[in-house]
């Protein structure tokens, strides 16, 4: 009788015990992004990007192309001479064909979202190999500096008055850029 | 005057309570090397604090986890951001609501049964009749009911903070459409481990502090049916407060 009591409550207590060690594991790798993956560490290689301005993207951030995931973001650094971000990449090996002159911009997921980075194919014949350097890209669309080149563009444009072509010009256009055109 | 001499009464009360919880916390710590050298009985009362409030835990994470999914999913849809629902419904459970809503369920089952019954061995003598066989009753019936209570704990909250997040994934995505993907994908970028770690630490410290106030009560109850009745309710009580100040002291030293 004693027996029986006692490998009910061992059981109990092991069932328990290894309920909360899974739990807390389920917590430190399935739910972060620095968890260990235990689907094995795919095969990967690294990229890197100099950006002007990267606003709020972050370290875990996704980067894909077409829409379809290829990686993350796994280091931001900043360059002290160019005084530029520099964004690390991790590209899954599956997609090993990125073109040399491919394009990597930063746009928001949804209206709030995250920032993640967008890549474009060029035409290039040769591809991006582990340690490259994309370099062509586009910083973030910083929502505050848009505002105010259309605040200036508007104040501009209703400064000089009855130039009906004003209209008609985008939104987005930076003041020098129509400074130019006149 | 009569109302100055009671403030001051109480208020000499309070601190000799704390005093002597803080010296009782001592004499436990003093204890625990040497009452981990009988594990079983550690063990066995882990069962009865931890393996027995399963059920309770992982309901009440359940239905915690599906609010939080409706509500996370009422309002950020007011935003456009549906998928940050694992995010935010995420780090609330395991920053916040994981730790606090089991220390005070925990406090609740296990607390009041460990109060109730230590009170109870205190009224009936049993804790006498150890000393007088020269048994220490710190260190063979507090000690391993306060530890046992501090192992349970930060184990219950995890359980309950998964339980949680299967609950808001299971509205969010199943019921109300969220991607499952970008669910997933948005908490795993913005839940850092530091996050978990804050978890950790919170329930570690609330099942110190549940155990405590248990324990305590309950081995200082008075010796009457009544007393039992007092230290029960003192422990939900007690238990309940000091938790949710201990929770805004660490939330702001975390952040």
């Amino acid at each position: 009788m004693a027996t029986r009591k006692s490998t009910t409550l061992n059981l109990g207590t092991g069932t328990f015990v290894l309920l909360g060690f899974a739990a807390l594991f389920f917590l430190t790798t399935q739910t972060t992004s620095r968890g260990i993956n235990f689907f094995a560490n795919p095969p990967h290689y690294e990229l890197t990007a100099k950006f002007d301005n990267i606003g709020d993207l972050k370290v875990g951030a996704p980067v894909s192309m077409s829409g379809v995931e290829m990686g993350r973001v796994t280091k931001i650094g900043f360059n002290s001479k160019e005084y530029k971000a520099v964004v690390t990449l991790r590209i899954d090996a599956r997609y090993s064909q990125i073109p040399t002159d491919s394009d990597a911009a930063i746009y928001t997921q949804g209206l709030l979202g995250g920032k993640y980075i967008g890549l474009t194919a060029g035409g290039a014949e040769t591809y991006l190999k582990d340690k490259d350097q994309i370099d062509f890209t586009q910083s973030a669309f910083v929502l505050e500096n848009l505002i105010g080149q259309v605040l200036a563009n508007f104040v501009k444009s209703s400064g000089t008055s009855d130039k009906s072509n004003k209209s008609d010009a985008p939104a987005a256009e930076t003041p020098k850029a129509t400074e130019k055109r006149k | 005057m009569k109302l100055a001499r009671e403030l001051w009464d109480s208020l000499f009360e309070s601190l000799v309570g704390l005093g002597s919880v803080t010296r009782f916390l001592l004499r436990l710590i003093a204890a625990s090397p040497r009452a981990l050298l009988r594990l079983d009985l550690v063990a066995q009362q882990v069962y009865n604090c931890g393996a027995l409030s399963l059920v309770i835990i992982m309901l009440s994470g359940l239905f915690v986890g599906m609010v939080l999914g409706l509500q996370g999913f009422q309002l950020l849809q007011r935003f456009g951001s549906e998928e940050a629902l694992g995010t935010a419904a995420t780090i609330g459970l395991v920053k916040e609501l994981g730790p606090v809503v089991t220390a005070l369920l925990f406090a609740g089952r296990a607390g009041t049964a460990l109060a109730s019954e230590l009170g109870l061995m205190r009224a009936t003598d049993q804790i006498s009749a150890m000393e007088m066989m020269a048994v220490d009753p710190i260190r063979r019936v507090v000690v391993p009911r306060f530890l046992g209570g501090v192992i349970a704990m930060p184990l219950l909250a995890a359980i309950f903070s998964v339980i949680g997040i299967y609950g808001a994934q299971l509205v969010g995505v199943q019921i109300m459409g969220v991607d499952s993907g970008s669910f997933w994908s948005q908490m795993r970028a913005a839940v850092g481990l530091s996050d978990i770690y804050e978890g950790i630490v919170k329930s570690c410290i609330f099942g110190i502090t549940c155990s405590l106030i248990a324990v305590y009560e309950g081995y200082y109850a008075m010796p009457t049916a009544e007393g039992v009745g007092r230290a029960t309710t003192r422990t939900v009580v007690t238990s309940a407060v000091v938790i949710l100040f201990l929770d805004y002291l660490i939330t702001a030293a975390f952040l």
